[in-house]
């Protein structure tokens, strides 16, 4: 059943694939808001109204398919406990906001994970897209007919001058908000990400961690979007946002390549050093975690480093998370005990990863 | 560094504490920092939609402001009741006819978010119907006219009357064709 592969697998199956420069990008994400046209928004409707558009989601779309993606399912918040949220929240399938309203939120997810589309979160949808690597054109005609798939049974909020009508107006337009998730790992060594940061914001665009709003960049992690949604097409959006990131690439590679002519050795050690503590270690902590799958991560990229897949540690990367620690250890556990049991989980890992090259 | 009170979430807010002149560092996430009352609920001056409330407040005092501040303090949407007074306290909209309502006011607020932008250039959904599409490509028209005459470039504004011209034909056909 797909709830339980939604909850035990760490890696969405979309993302076992690389996508293009995904040395650097790691995923792309196409996020469109919409709400119905006579309800009143999540944020004041009443119990029986969103209620209503629950039902509607689970006896329209429960179980359908459109194009490639199949098997929507229809998870209820109410309908799963706090580590349960936590590990979708993990995972990127639903956002915290969704998770903390639990009675009437719901996400309707496809089976390879690619596609989400949360209902009653502060817009009654919000369906996002996933790509690995580098892919916004795509996610964007993709999102178009996911939009098109949903709009032959809803008829939406929608003002010719204002188009898509959101609950807050940091949305309205558009309602698009699309982003790449970054590993800078040179940028941020380097320390040149932080000359770059103000003017990506001068760009309209925002930089964030890898959980969204409010959440730090752990890991090197950065997370890119478009902040302006009225006044500018969907595909003018997307082509701002892609020039600046091509112009990220192009920075991360060249620092890369000036780390590697200058400090070869020292970059050397820093990620074998990192890597001997993730396979080593007994206790570590999530801070040290991110930074060691990081340099690991680099490491490959390098060529320092070729006998482990990347995609163990975009795996390790969620798997190592508070919730779905907890999930997979199937109880409480104690910040300590999530540290130790951290460190064997990386381990035996790794060990597996190791095994399965013989 | 997660929270050390729910262990679920990362630490956001740090800080010191001196209890009996025995200092202890606190390190906690913004949830627990509220729950805890580690912090006021002031700390959500910083929050988005405080941000945005912030915005509305355009500080001219011209007699149009003047009489349109006047209005904001009796504005209310009909179909989910939600003031105006609310609106700017929450940055957030009750329902779409809050649009509406609050249309005269939305300008200032839009301009400031969205980089001078008020009007939509994206999609547009299918339902609404092809005369929407053909509204704002009338609009649309209409302005490259005006830039063709201004720039004296009469040969373009010529060819751009026509267009105008046969798009508003087809305009008209579909709203006849919508009455009957």
């Amino acid at each position: 059943m797909s709830l339980e592969q939604f909850m035990n697998e760490a890696i969405s199956p979309w993302l076992k694939d690389d996508g293009p420069d995904s040395d650097i990008v790691m995923s792309s994400r196409v996020r469109l808001a919409r709400n119905f046209e006579d309800t009143p928004f999540p944020l004041i409707a009443e119990e029986e109204q969103m209620d209503n558009i629950l039902s509607f989601f689970k006896n329209e779309f429960n179980h359908q398919s459109y194009n490639q993606y199949k098997d929507f399912e229809f998870v209820r918040m109410a309908d799963l406990n706090s580590t349960e949220k936590q590990v979708l929240v993990e995972k990127h399938l639903i956002s915290p906001h969704l998770a903390d309203k639990s009675k009437y939120g719901a996400s309707l997810i496809s089976k390879n994970e690619q596609v989400s589309i949360m209902v009653n979160e502060e817009d009654h949808i919000r369906a996002q897209l996933y790509f690995p690597g580098f892919q916004l054109e795509k996610a964007l005609q993709e999102a178009f007919e996911l939009d098109d798939w949903l709009e032959t049974k809803i008829n939406y909020a929608f003002d010719e001058n204002r188009g898509y009508l959101t609950s807050c107006p940091t949305n309205v337009g558009t309602g698009l908000r699309a982003s790449v998730m970054m590993h800078l790992p040179a940028l941020a060594l380097t320390r040149k990400i932080n000359r770059m940061l103000p003017a990506i914001n001068q760009l309209g665009l925002v930089v964030r961690g890898i959980y969204g709003e409010g959440s730090e960049a752990i890991g090197n992690i950065f997370q890119i979007s478009n902040q302006i949604t009225l006044g500018r097409s969907e595909e003018d959006i997307i082509e701002d946002l892609k020039g600046v990131v091509e112009k990220l690439i192009e920075h991360e590679r060249h620092a890369r390549t000036i780390l590697l002519d200058q400090s070869s050795l020292e970059l050397e050690d820093r990620v074998f050093r990192s890597y001997g503590i993730l396979q080593h270690s007994r206790i570590i902590e999530s801070k040290e975690t991110a930074k060691c799958l990081s340099d690991v991560r680099l490491g490959i990229d390098l060529g320092f480093i070729n006998n482990i897949s990347k995609s163990i540690l975009n795996e390790l990367v969620v798997l190592t998370q508070p919730a779905f620690l907890q999930q997979y250890a199937k109880k409480m556990l104690t910040p300590n005990e999530r540290d130790v049991f951290r460190a064997s989980l990386i381990r035996e890992r790794f060990t597996m990863e190791q095994k399965e090259e013989y | 560094m997660e929270c050390q009170e729910c262990h679920q979430n990362p630490a956001t807010v740090h800080f010191a504490q001196v209890i009996n002149g025995e200092k202890s560092e606190i390190h906690v996430c913004q949830q627990c920092a509220k729950d805890k009352g580690y912090v006021s609920q002031e700390e959500d001056a910083y929050s988005l939609h405080n941000l945005l409330s912030g915005l509305f407040n355009t500080g001219s005092n011209t007699m149009q402001q003047q009489s349109l501040r006047k209005q904001e303090e009796t504005l209310q949407c009909d179909k989910c009741g939600m003031t105006y007074q609310q609106f700017a306290r929450l940055g957030k909209f009750g329902c779409a006819s809050c649009y509406h309502t609050f249309a005269d006011h939305l300008n200032p607020l839009f301009r400031k978010v969205h980089s001078g932008n008020t009007l939509h250039e994206g999609k547009v959904p299918k339902r609404a119907g092809s005369n929407i599409y053909q509204r704002k490509k009338l609009r649309d028209l209409k302005v490259k006219l005006q830039q063709a005459i201004a720039d004296e470039a009469f040969e373009d504004a010529a060819q751009i009357r026509d267009q105008i011209k046969s798009v508003e034909k087809s305009l008209h056909r579909e709203e006849e064709g919508e009455d009957s």
